[in-house]
């Protein structure tokens, strides 16, 4: 490839295009982890009159008898796993019936995106209302199907809480899930599924030998996002349960908000954002190592 | 076992048999039972915010209310600052999007275009920093925050959010400068333009669709957020829609104002849905570029 003309002059220009942006993100993100690091290896609360002292891994030894953290550990986990896995399942379903002509389709595809397209915290406010015990509609529409006999306390119930927040994300993420698997299916050419079918092949078939193969990458590219995401989830869980009921679907991102705005334990709300970030930084690892090198180029 | 795909040489030479159909009824169904499915929640909350008080509170539920009322919606304004709510959202997201955009696309381009050592590294970078969640950033901005006094300050919540779709707006205008033919940059350079004197005059037009839809992103995502809007902006006067949606639940002791909490859920929603309305394709093909390109 010939050089191109403007290589002499293109270091001042490089500095000043991309400068900016590497500036603002190492700023907004880069300093932040840093700082939490650091800060984690001091105690900085009530207890210090809010001077950092340095107490070296004290934190991350408080950390691992901490209950509740282990506790929004787990709730945090049943949560990503299990709205991760239906927003999967059901994002696939909804991209392969998306995936043909039909009248109308792009009006569905607009619906379609109209639940990640609004405000997780105002939607969560709508939810609050829908699973609410006395005048939710789901419990009317139970009741009025006689698969209940009278209204269940959703929000007030430690189980059935985690499963309303669940619904709630499942409602708001499944969008983005389906646009991205619906892009992927479009990429598989139609020659592979007439050849299948020429051999005699059911669609049924076709699906397990050539769709879900040849989709891996956007699957795993739609695991990775939605798992780090679900990590994180904040605006849902704070607004439509407030971790409640007792703390029994406190997530691990507001128990770091807690700690940090309600009990101003500087320190440790840093020791709990560092473990948080290797925690993700050690899942997606794993995540794309079994990607493998195949997957990893289609990227 | 899969068998490997056939190559071209041996395709069938007969024409391609006709798609198969699932069967009419059972596929209107589910597209039917998908439509519901993402509209229904919307909707309750656009019939419980035009009921009477009476109403709101009736068992069983009334799906069609004989008696309708706006009072809510007036209450949003009248007794609470809304308009003020609104303004805050827009001017934020609107500031954060044209910020984005004039940092990511020069940057985009030169992630494009020109040698940059390293450049794989910083690509990579760029796209595992998309899957921070915000609480990570959380201590450290607000640290910041204080140290600089933003508290209660716009550019507390336009820096950050600047920041988090910088890495969206940069991989898709990226994607976009590349399908570029290169014939157009060789001219223009030939005509003596300097190279931001050709991003800005010749490139620029042509990219508009793309920084349409990275403009778009950028909104949607700036308008919805919640943690920082949260964290940084207490004053009344200053919140943002999802942060004063979500504080009105906690309003009264005695008695939660579902009416006006309806009203405000639709409200805050009602920008977004006119932008999926008219923009649909534009955010799906964001959405994809994004992060299917990586």
């Amino acid at each position: 490839m010939p050089p191109s003309p403007s290589r002499s002059r293109t270091w001042p220009t490089v500095f000043l295009f991309l400068a900016p942006a590497i500036a603002l993100l190492l700023l907004i993100y880069g300093y932040p982890i840093a700082r939490s690091l650091g800060l984690s290896l001091m105690t900085q609360n009530l207890g210090t009159q809010l001077e950092p002292q340095f107490s070296g891994l004290g934190n991350y030894g408080r950390m691992v008898g901490d209950g509740r953290f282990w506790h929004t550990l787990g709730n945090t986990a049943v949560f990503t796993i299990a709205a991760v896995t239906i927003e999967l399942v059901l994002g696939l379903a909804i991209a392969l019936l998306l995936h043909r002509k039909f009248w109308g389709r792009g009006l569905v595809r607009t619906i379609a995106i109209l639940p990640w397209a609004l405000p997780t915290a105002v939607m969560a406010v709508g939810w609050a209302w829908i699973f609410n015990d006395q005048y939710g509609v789901v419990n009317d529409l139970l009741q009025r199907l006689h698969l209940i006999s009278g209204p269940i306390n959703w929000l007030g119930d430690p189980a059935l809480a985690m499963v309303s927040l669940i619904v709630a994300d499942v409602w708001k993420t499944t969008p983005f899930v389906s646009v991205l698997l619906l892009a992927g299916l479009q990429s598989i050419p139609d020659d592979l599924y007439e050849a299948h079918a020429i051999d005699g092949a059911t669609p049924w078939q076709s699906f397990w030998a050539i769709t879900l193969p040849l989709l891996m990458p956007q699957l795993a590219i739609a695991v990775l996002f939605r798992f780090a995401q679900s990590f994180g989830v904040f605006d849902l869980v704070q607004v439509m349960t407030g971790g409640g009921p007792a703390g029994s679907t406190e997530t691990v991102s507001l128990y770091i908000y807690a700690t940090v705005m309600r009990y101003l334990d500087f320190g440790y709300g840093a020791a709990l954002t560092v473990v948080t970030f290797l925690l993700l930084v050690a899942t997606v690892a794993i995540a794309i190592a079994l990607l493998g090198r195949r997957g990893l180029r289609q990227l | 076992m899969t068998s490997p795909p056939p190559s071209p040489a041996l395709r069938s030479p007969l024409p391609s048999p006709p798609p198969r159909r699932s069967p009419a009824i059972a596929f209107t169904l589910a597209i039917a039972l998908l439509v519901i499915f993402c509209l229904a929640p919307v909707l309750w909350q656009l019939i419980t915010s035009i009921k009477v008080n009476a109403d709101i509170e009736t068992i069983p539920n009334i799906y069609w209310p004989s008696r309708q009322t706006l009072s809510h919606y007036a209450e949003l304004f009248v007794r609470r600052p809304f308009f003020n709510y609104l303004f805050n959202s827009g001017f934020v997201a609107i500031a954060s999007t044209a910020l984005c955009l004039a940092i990511g696309t020069p940057a985009a381009y030169s992630l494009a275009r020109q040698p940059i050592p390293g450049r794989s590294l910083i690509l990579g970078l760029i796209l595992i920093v998309t899957l921070f969640p915000y609480i990570l950033l959380f201590l450290g901005l607000l640290e910041l925050a204080r140290a600089f006094g933003l508290g209660n300050n716009y550019l507390a919540l336009i820096v950050p959010y600047t920041a988090i779709n910088l890495p969206l707006t940069i991989l898709v205008m990226r994607s976009f400068f590349q399908q570029l033919p290169r014939d157009l940059e060789d001219a223009a350079q030939m005509d003596g333009y300097s190279t931001g004197q050709m991003l800005l005059n010749i490139l620029l037009p042509l990219t508009l669709p793309a920084l349409v839809t990275t403009g778009i992103l950028t909104f949607i995502f700036s308008w919805n957020e919640f943690l920082f809007a949260l964290t940084f902006m207490t004053e009344e006067s200053l919140k943002t829609i999802p942060v004063a949606t979500a504080q009105l639940s906690g309003a009264s002791q005695f008695e939660t104002p579902y009416g006006p909490l309806a009203a405000a859920t639709v409200v805050g929603t009602i920008p977004l849905v006119m932008l999926v309305l008219f923009f649909q394709r534009k955010i799906v093909q964001g959405l994809t570029a994004g992060a299917v390109k990586g």
